[in-house]
Parts: C-alpha cells; sequence; structure tokens
C-alpha cells in the first residue's frame, strides 16, 4: 500500500516532466516504463521511489518500529551521500485523536525520525521538523489500513537534490 | 476600545417601560428550573411585534422571528403557534385578555412594537406577561441602527430567557470556528465567525494558510489561534474589527493550543520542544513568557478557571492522555481523571463548577462534564467522534464539533444542554470545526 502511494507520487511527478519533454521530442514516451529508470541518483525521485520516503507509527507511539528504522537507516545512507540535500521531517497522526494532542504527537514522530538520522551520522543542521497533527490526512478510509497509514513521518527534500 | 465603539452605535440603551400591575412580580407561577434534566418548555405566545408603518412592520416580525427561534432552540421554551392565538395583539398599550391566552395553554406572553425613529434608528419595545398571575413581568426598550436588529432580538431573548429562568442568557453571543470545505486530504481551512444562531457569518482569513483552534478573548474583540502561516506554526492574535494580525511570540519551536486569561491580559499555550510540549503563560503587555509544566511529555490544552486562579489541562505524563488541575502559577499539579478511557480538551465552565471534556474510548469519542476534583462525571453526548467542547457564557450549553465517517465525512457544529438533553445541529454553511463560544456582547 505504501508502494503504491509512493508509486502514484512519482507518476504525477513524472507526468509533469514528460509534458515539457513532449514539447522538444517527436515520439511520446512511455510513462510506465519510464518511471523506474529516470529517477536521476540524488533526486528527490531517487529519494522517494528508491529509499522510502515515509515510516509509520503503532496508535499513539512515537517509538521508531524496526521497519520504520530500516527505512531511515537507508534515508541516512543516501543522505550522507549526497550531503548537499536538506530535508524536513513531517510528523502526522491519524484522525482518532483530538486535535491539540495530536499536533504535538506528530512532533513526537517527526523528533523521534529526526534523531534517529542525526544518530547515522545525518548532520543536524540538514534536518528540520514540522507537525501537521492529523490536518494532512493521506488514507481516508475509517478503517485501520487508513489510519495506519496517516500515522506517519515523511522525509521530504527541501534542497540541494540533484534536479531530474 | 472595540466596546466603546461597538456600545456607540449597536445599542443605545435599554430602558424599563412602566408596568401595569402594580403587584409585585409573581416569579412563583411563570418560572422554569433550567437544573432539572429533563424539562416540559414553557408554553408562550409571541404574536409579531407591531409596526407603524410596513418597514417598521417588517422588522417587527422579523425581531420576533430571531426571539421565537432563540427561544425554542433552548429547549426551554415552546413557541405557541400564531394561528391558535385567539386575542389579536394591535395596540401595544393593550392589555392582554388572559383567559384568552389561558385557552390556548399558553404560560407567558410577548408583545411588542418596533419604532423607525426620526433619527434613523430602530427601537423595539417589548412586555413579557404572565399569563396565570394576569400581570406584566418584564417591559424594556432598546435602539439601535436598523442593521444590528437581530441583535435586538438576541437582547429581548437573553431578558426573556432571564427573566423566566433567573439564569443569564447566551444569545447575544458570537462563535468563532473554522470553516472547512474541500476534499478531507486538501481541506481549505478558514477563521470564520458567526452570530450563536448562524446569522451573520464571515470568514477572517482566506484559507490560504491552515488554522486552527481559535478561542475568544474575555474582554476585547480579539481572538487567538493557531496558523502554519510560512509554514511555521505558530499562535497569532487576530482583531476582529480591524482584521489585524500578530504573532503572540517569537519561540524556536512551535507554539499551539493557546486561550486567553480570564482578564484578558495573557494567553497560555503549549510550547513543543522536539518531542516535548509544556505549558507557558505569556504577558501580553511585557511580552515575557513564564514556564508553567515541566514534564517529559504532552503537554497541552490549558484552560484557565473563571477565576483565574487554576488551569486545568491534559498531559499523557501517566501513559495515556488524562485531566490535571494545577494553580496558576504551575504549582500543585493535580491528576482529576480517573474513568475508563483517555480524556482531552478540558474547558473550564464560565461558572466554574464544572470542566468539560472529550473523552476517548472503545473507537467513540464522548463530550462530558465533571466537577474541578474529578467527581460528578457525565458524558452529554457520544458517537463516532464528537470533540472540542465550548461553553456558552452562562455555563448551561456546550457546543462541540461532530465528525461523520468515510472519506466524505466532515466536522458540524452541535450544541447540547449540561443536563445532556436538547442536542441541536448549529447551522453553518460549510463543514465546521472547533467552535469557541463568545462572552456576552458588550
Amino acid at each position: 500500500m505504501l508502494r503504491s502511494i509512493a508509486g502514484l507520487k512519482v507518476a504525477a511527478a513524472l507526468a509533469g516532466v514528460i509534458v515539457l519533454a513532449g514539447c522538444s521530442k517527436s515520439d511520446k514516451p512511455d510513462l510506465v516504463a519510464q518511471s523506474q529508470q529516470t529517477a536521476v541518483p540524488g533526486s528527490e525521485r531517487d529519494f522517494v521511489v528508491n529509499v522510502g520516503d515515509r515510516i509509520q507509527f503503532l496508535v499513539d507511539q512515537s517509538t521508531l518500529t524496526p521497519e520504520a528504522q530500516d527505512i531511515l537507516r537507508r534515508q541516512a545512507a543516501w543522505l550522507r551521500q549526497y550531503a548537499q540535500v536538506t530535508v524536513q521531517v513531517e510528523g502526522h497522526a491519524d484522525e482518532r485523536g483530538t486535535r491539540e494532542y495530536n499536533i504535538a504527537l506528530s512532533a513526537r514522530r517527526s523528533t523521534a525520525a529526526r534523531e534517529f538520522l542525526v544518530a547515522q551520522g545525518v548532520q543536524p543542521s540538514r534536518v528540520s521538523t514540522i507537525a501537521y497533527g492529523k490536518e494532512r490526512p493521506v488514507a481516508l478510509c475509517d478503517a485501520e489500513q487508513c489510519w495506519s497509514q496517516n500515522r506517519r513521518a515523511v522525509t521530504v527534500v527541501t534542497g540541494g537534490a540533484v534536479s531530474g | 476600545m472595540i466596546s466603546r465603539v461597538l456600545a456607540a452605535f449597536v445599542l443605545g440603551f435599554a430602558v424599563c417601560l412602566a408596568s401595569f400591575s402594580m403587584a409585585p412580580p409573581a416569579h412563583a407561577v411563570l418560572e422554569v428550573d433550567v437544573t432539572k434534566g429533563k424539562i416540559d418548555p414553557l408554553p408562550i405566545a409571541l404574536p409579531n411585534f407591531l409596526g407603524d408603518n410596513p418597514d417598521a412592520q417588517q422588522y417587527g416580525v422579523d425581531i420576533t422571528t430571531v426571539i421565537g427561534s432563540n427561544l425554542e432552540r433552548s429547549g426551554l421554551f415552546r413557541p405557541l403557534p400564531q394561528v391558535s392565538y385567539i386575542e389579536q395583539i394591535n395596540d401595544f398599550s393593550q392589555r392582554p385578555r388572559f383567559g384568552d391566552w389561558r385557552t390556548i395553554q399558553a404560560q407567558a406572553l410577548v408583545t411588542g412594537r418596533a419604532v423607525l425613529q426620526e433619527d434613523g434608528r430602530l427601537r423595539a419595545e417589548f412586555r413579557l406577561w404572565d399569563i396565570f398571575g394576569e400581570q406584566q413581568i418584564l417591559g424594556l426598550q432598546f435602539v439601535t441602527r436598523p442593521k444590528n436588529w437581530r441583535r435586538i432580538g438576541h437582547l429581548i431573548s437573553d431578558a426573556i430567557y432571564k427573566a423566566v429562568t433567573g439564569e443569564e442568557g447566551y444569545f447575544d453571543t458570537r462563535i468563532v470556528f473554522i470553516d472547512e470545505t474541500g476534499p478531507k486530504d486538501a481541506r481549505k481551512k478558514r477563521l470564520a465567525i458567526m452570530d450563536q444562531d448562524g446569522f451573520n457569518i464571515r470568514n477572517l482569513t482566506n484559507g490560504a494558510d491552515l488554522v486552527l483552534t481559535p478561542r475568544f478573548s474575555p474582554t476585547s474583540q480579539e481572538i487567538t489561534y493557531m496558523s502554519f502561516a510560512g509554514n511555521r506554526p505558530r499562535v497569532y492574535l487576530y482583531n476582529i474589527e480591524t482584521a489585524q494580525r500578530e504573532i503572540v511570540g517569537e519561540f524556536p519551536n512551535m507554539s499551539f493550543s493557546p486561550r486567553f486569561s480570564p482578564d484578558g491580559q495573557s494567553v497560555i499555550m503549549s510550547l513543543q520542544q522536539g518531542g516535548n510540549s509544556n505549558i507557558y503563560v505569556l504577558d501580553l503587555r511585557s511580552r515575557q513568557t513564564r514556564q508553567l509544566t515541566n514534564s517529559p511529555a504532552i503537554d497541552t490544552a490549558p484552560s484557565y478557571s473563571p477565576d483565574g486562579g487554576r488551569i486545568v489541562f491534559e498531559s499523557d505524563r501517566d501513559g495515556t492522555q488524562q485531566i490535571y488541575v494545577m494553580n496558576a502559577d504551575g504549582s500543585g499539579q493535580q491528576r482529576i481523571s480517573f474513568g475508563k478511557g483517555r480524556y482531552s480538551t478540558p474547558v473550564w465552565s464560565p461558572r466554574g463548577d464544572n470542566i468539560a471534556f472529550t473523552k476517548l474510548g472503545g473507537g467513540r469519542f464522548s463530550i462530558g462534564v465533571m466537577r474541578p476534583d474529578g467527581s460528578g462525571e457525565r458524558i452529554l453526548t457520544e458517537g463516532f467522534h464528537n470533540e472540542g467542547p465550548t461553553w456558552a457564557p452562562n455555563g448551561r450549553v456546550v457546543m462541540f464539533f461532530r465528525e461523520t465517517p468515510g472519506s466524505g465525512g466532515g466536522p458540524q457544529l452541535y450544541s447540547v444542554d449540561l443536563t445532556g438533553y436538547n442536542e441541536r445541529k448549529v447551522p453553518t454553511p460549510n463543514f465546521a470545526s472547533d467552535p469557541a463560544w463568545s462572552p456576552l456582547l458588550k
């Protein structure tokens, strides 16, 4: 599920690129075939597709699960490789909490992710955080399969990435 | 400042009209006990206010409609249908034929008239009659600019409510809230304000920035709220009269969950540092902050007692969200919620006698009240998702928002009496959340 969302984002982002490319090239490239190949190393798309930009949390928790730690390790390795990249970790909560508490809970989640990246050797000055509480859900059903996707921390590239 | 400006043009004065009866008011007859659980609403007759000319007549009808609607929604009154009236009121100075009103089961009667004065202002006069006591128990007049005619309706409603219940009314008030439009995963949120009955709605922000949790100042036409402007979530002040916005203070990290102190001179809020959130108070004159809690936990949603001496807040310091009370200087922090489930968003009643809260448990969200020592917990409404109570200024009614489930679901505003009865939807054009009730307007 997580992967397919990331994939959709890539497809959407790529669509914009291809429209532009279409202006100078006569033959229209195939969107699906291109999506993996065109993630230029060191680009934002490379980070989202090949590293994974988000981790999930258990209900009312900010503890990093083993799966989350794996993703964050990959993120840290990528960030060490592309040392000019800066990121912001967005913390989110599901809708099954109250507004103010969820803002604080999502700050706790973004902080946990940031501290892990820093412990993995990413310079603290390269990683900022923001907390959105329950204000930015990505999955809309009223069931655990959606709420679990919304309990997340998303590492967003804010600068320094290779274009493409 | 604002209240002075308002006073200058909104309402001239309220004066007592001479009573028809020399006898003392017979409150023993015309009385509603608002503390009872289920109340039989008082049957009240409300013929249209009279007018000397078509314009005045129209104001009379409109004001009568506002009064009838307010009284009906309070759950304490049952306005009788005008078609059932036997006596026609044609003259404001007419003494009612009480027998005619008893025949249709009316216990109270309101007669009134609207007058467009030569100075261009609108005057509304009314008398409240006790049908069984056969006497006038209240007579008042209000003067205003004609465009403020709805406020006259609200003020007369408050006067009737107070005369019959002995409690202050809450009709001449406003609600600030968050207007929500667009799909659930791309919601646009605007700061909005309206009268308590849903009229005179107005957006205060344009939806470009995410805004949350607006709260009224108890003393001025100001709102404090949280905005994500500039991608930096912080607490702001907004002046309703001037539309001016300012950041309440510069802090290294996020500030959120603001609320005014009862004297309007301070804002209490949460400041975040890493995964930790603590409660601070900021003096609006000196702009000095003082830290009140220092726990390795989430301390948030602070709300003062009406005397300013204590603060109720929520914290997960004991593992899950629970409600705590402390002195205004941060001393004596004490947990008061011990029921099954999580407790959140505590708000101290303006009367001081209750704390309203959101309770989470078993996948349900309830609105409840408990006394400040944690005793006497009662649930007022329960369901899929009810959140964020706010008190009417008389401490008798609670407003909150209720989310409907599903991808097309969203929040709407509701009110419920302290007794748990008389739940009503508050009309808004779009989805609406985070309501905050104003004090009685000045």
